[in-house]
């Protein structure tokens, strides 16, 4: 085998220097009964040609999205990803490297979640943000624990066009910790209804996602006001992070933690992981964060250099008290979406943000124009919703056939929005994909 | 002494941060032209757009290329930090991961256009069950942590479903920090269990307190001190007797493939750590990904969605009502897990049982190669790693850490060090099986030299390190001021 290197004399060596005969012989450290009797029923040993062909196999059935023109996001995005981010991030020396806890043979990678933790700020107008987290349902969920441990309430409030997958996510985190969820309903404008939260008390913190799961944009600003006056936290959270290249930032807006996935930032969409989960809060917080932090500090030359900061936070110093559990985080994600952010710049990410809008926006014109029923008139950001005619279902497979995947029915998520659908737009589909699915689905 | 080969020193480059850097107006990615007419975004919600600085493509790629040069990862050279078995990352995975098929499949596609990556996923969980003798698996969890909190969230569940709310969990005093933070998310309080002068749990520290409050265990198994818990089934008799359930920590698996299925000996719940075991990239800190395995009596409360095969069809199942839930928003860490089954497939059955052999071979090695030289916390045959200290060097004024920065001048990265807590000083060697004899004598005769260093010119180790790109850090200032952004 390739990666193991010991020859029969290499073996025999370090058996005797050990002083055992065999190597089956260390194993005597493990009791017989605990020994397993019978062989592993695994698949004999492949080579590399031969994998290569069953794992040609296997991703020829996917829909990938070089062929097929998806006009899905709902938290997964197809964008343009430059050759050279993933050429730069299979540098073996960021990707073969474990956590920085050796700060001075880990200078790139330290320097490097600096640089993505001041870019993460600056996207979003926060003061703080952690290294990364997995992905934004579980960041979400952390954000909340945060906001429980820090006003010692047990109730918070989540919109109900947060993800409907990020919030299954944290009914699984709060659950066991005790913290009731109160779920907030929408409102014909597709936005979520802020006078529920209004009257509601005792409440730990709001949830809302803006773009919401309807790609609507939420008056942030508003539902900071309410909760600040319950003496509660403001958490926003998002699923498409090149929204923020065109809207106000959740930190002019008065929020106290963001949570969001940062897939869309340059990280494959790989059937939904790894992603980056995005966190970041007021200053003020900064110590309730779970996770990694790095900051700057100087070396014994007084040179500039990068380390694991407020540690006293994480599990491996205190155990049950920690902040979190998280250990591993999407590190790696992080430079991905870091390399990113850099090749497009503030002047490229705001003109992605201006196209991915020209484009949902043509898409959202053209239909409406066909007759087709857009719901929610608020302004949206490169996903929106539309109800297709009855019988739309066969239109769906016919069109999946030829290639297109005509959106995400919503009725799954949503039993009263059956019919309806959650189109996504991004740089990545043209006029003429649009024209053809106008032209089909109105057909 | 110089101490030093010739090309073990090499170019250090300077770089400024990403904003010293770049002027307005430059771009590094192609823009596509807009085909369609543009259209002004509501002022009203319209923000300034963020403040990035703009670089062309060469210095982006310039920058992350220099950064680079001052990391070491496992292709660098040895990396033998233990508990973290940083073993060879094969770089066929990388090309299968990257295959169009998988790294741009949208997790919501209709099933009938994915089912590669749903046989994918269904086939690994088979392997993991046949490695493991566990009834069921879940690929979901995105850390070996995460997956740890999914078992004990299993845990709660099962117990909450027997009309029990359990408060407390033995956690041994070996354990990783994730084991007592992880049992505290569901409001278990830890209760120690601490080690033998043998280096293990002895069977009566459990008896006296395993009680019907307490929900189970969390045992490593090796342990952190590589050693392998040979009370273990007694154990878990102990926990199953008063109705708790034994959680698995599978950090080191590694050491035991094809020797010990943790399901046969009495563990209920365990979770894996793909990144370890299965060499797929730590990524300076991550992706991993820490699938769960089961036994019977929990897989009702497994996560959803589960992967489920019906005749030669593939599918995403949602419909568990004890399921604990879903625990991130898609499936798990896909590309990682393309990753770990190229490997199994790679090495095939025989071959991981060979690695975890060569895992434990090298291990006793270095142990029985450096026992005169460093003082071993417990002489006995180990598993994956072995744990010294440095009690030999305390007399010359020099610490574990001075003897781990001093191996960074010599071009390896430093083991595992202060862990397990148990042991102070500790200097914690995991070799892994990818590391050839040449490579394992140099770092095993460079640490003989340090030892010496320590003794003669106790500085050398004081000053260390002075060949990185940068020397010791203060870190205690970065934690009184913190400055986390620029």
């Amino acid at each position: 085998m390739r990666y193991l290197p010991h020859t029969q004399e290499d073996i025999k060596e370090m058996l005797s220097v050990i002083g055992v005969d065999t190597v089956e012989a260390l194993f005597d450290a493990i009791p017989a009964s605990c020994r397993t009797t019978k062989p592993m029923n695994l698949p004999a040993a492949m080579s590399e040609w031969d994998l290569n062909a069953h794992m040609d196999a296997l991703a020829a059935t996917m829909a990938s999205s070089r062929e097929y023109r998806v006009f899905i996001g709902a938290g997964s995005y197809n964008h343009y990803i430059p050759s050279s981010v993933p050429y730069l991030l299979s540098r073996s020396e960021f990707a073969t490297a474990y956590t920085p806890y050796q700060p001075e043979i880990s200078q790139g990678t330290l320097q490097g979640i600096y640089e993505f933790q001041t870019l993460v700020t600056r996207l979003l107008g926060m003061e703080v943000a952690t290294a990364s987290h997995y992905d934004g349902a579980t960041g979400l969920s952390e954000a909340l624990l945060m906001a429980v441990r820090k006003t010692k309430k047990k109730k918070v409030a989540v919109s109900a066009l947060c993800h409907p997958f990020h919030r299954e996510v944290l009914r699984t985190y709060l659950g066991p910790a005790g913290v009731e969820i109160v779920e907030l309903p929408y409102g014909q404008d597709g936005r979520t209804d802020l006078a529920a939260l209004e009257a509601l008390d005792d409440v730990a913190a709001v949830a809302v996602q803006s773009p919401n799961f309807f790609g609507v944009v939420e008056h942030l600003n508003e539902f900071s006001d309410a909760i600040h006056a319950k003496k509660g936290l403001m958490i926003a959270s998002f699923t498409e992070a090149i929204a923020w290249g065109l809207l106000k930032t959740p930190g002019s807006q008065g929020v106290d933690i963001v949570a969001g996935d940062g897939q869309s930032l340059g990280i494959p969409k790989a059937f939904g992981g790894p992603g980056l989960g995005l966190l970041a809060s007021t200053k003020a917080l900064m110590r309730q964060l779970p996770g990694r932090l790095v900051g700057t500090t100087t070396d014994l030359d007084g040179k500039r250099g990068f380390v694991l900061t407020l540690a006293a936070r994480e599990q491996h110093i205190r155990r049950e008290k920690a902040t979190s559990n998280i250990c591993s985080n999407n590190g790696l994600c992080a430079m991905n979406a870091a390399m990113y952010m850099a090749s497009l710049g503030g002047s490229g990410f705001k003109r992605l943000a201006q196209i991915n809008h020209n484009k949902a926006e043509y898409l959202k014109r053209q239909l409406m124009a066909a007759g087709v029923e857009i719901p929610f008139a608020s302004p949206t950001f490169n996903e929106f919703v539309a109800k297709f005619p009855q019988g739309f279902e066969s239109t769906y497979d016919r069109l999946l056939s030829s290639m297109v995947v005509a959106g995400l029915p919503l009725g799954r998520f949503y039993p009263e929005l059956e019919g309806y659908y959650l189109l996504c737009v991004t740089e990545t589909l043209s006029k003429t994909d649009m024209d053809q699915l106008v032209k089909e689905v109105t057909e | 002494m110089s101490g030093y080969s010739q090309g073990e020193s090499g170019l250090i480059l300077n770089e400024p941060l990403l904003w010293e850097k770049g002027k307005k107006g430059r771009c590094g990615f192609s823009l596509p032209a807009c085909d369609v007419d543009e259209v002004c975004f509501d002022e009203a919600l319209a923000g300034d757009g963020p403040d990035f600085p703009d670089l062309s493509e060469v210095e982006v790629v310039r920058h992350y290329t220099r950064l680079s040069t001052w990391n070491f990862g496992v292709d660098t050279g040895m990396y033998p930090l233990g508990s973290c078995t940083m073993k060879y990352n094969p770089k066929v995975n990388e090309r299968q991961a990257g295959l169009t098929g998988f790294a741009d499949a949208h997790p919501l596609l209709p099933e009938a256009r994915t089912q590669g990556a749903l046989k994918l996923m269904y086939d690994l969980e088979q392997f993991l069950k046949e490695l493991t003798g566990m009834a069921a698996v879940t690929l979901q969890p995105a850390a070996g942590a995460h997956g740890e909190l999914t078992g004990i969230l299993m845990m709660y569940a099962y117990h909450k479903k027997r009309g029990e709310i359990r408060t407390k969990m033995l956690v041994p005093d070996t354990a990783h920090g994730t084991n007592p933070a992880s049992g505290a998310l569901c409001g278990y309080t830890p209760v120690p269990v601490p080690v033998s002068e043998e280096g293990i749990m002895r069977v009566e520290d459990v008896r006296e307190r395993m009680d019907e409050e307490t929900a189970g265990i969390m045992v490593t198994n090796p342990n952190t001190l590589g050693l392998f818990e040979k009370n273990i089934r007694d154990i878990c008799a102990i926990v199953h007797e008063k109705g708790g359930l034994v959680y698995g920590d599978g950090a080191n698996l590694n050491a035991v493939m094809g020797y010990v299925k943790m399901g046969e000996i009495g563990v209920d719940v365990m979770h894996f750590n793909l990144h370890k075991t299965f060499s797929t990239p730590h990524g300076g800190g991550g992706p991993g990904s820490g699938p769960v395995a089961v036994n019977d009596i929990l897989a009702p409360f497994l996560p959803v969605p589960r992967v489920e095969k019906e005749r030669d069809r593939y599918r995403l199942v949602t419909t568990y009502p004890d399921s604990i839930g879903r625990m991130m928003t898609f499936y798990g860490h896909f590309g990682i897990l393309v990753r770990a089954y190229s490997y199994i497939l790679s090495m095939g059955g025989e071959g991981l049982k060979e690695a975890s052999a060569h895992a434990v071979l090298n291990a006793n090695y270095i142990k029985e190669r450096l026992k005169d030289t460093f003082h071993l916390a417990y002489d006995q045959t180990c598993m994956h790693e072995c744990v010294f200290s440095d009690a030999n060097q305390e007399e010359f004024g020099v610490t574990t850490l001075d003897i781990a920065k001093r191996l960074i001048d010599y071009g390896f990265h430093p083991p595992t060090i202060y862990f397990p807590l148990v042991v102070h000083g500790a200097l914690m060697i995991e070799p892994t099986e990818t590391e050839t004899k040449e490579d394992i004598d140099h770092f095993i005769n460079t640490l003989k030299v340090i030892a010496r260093e320590a003794k003669e010119s106790p500085e050398l180790l004081k000053n260390a390190p002075i060949r990185s790109k940068v020397r010791r850090l203060d870190e205690t200032a970065a934690a009184r001021k913190p400055c986390l952004s620029g």
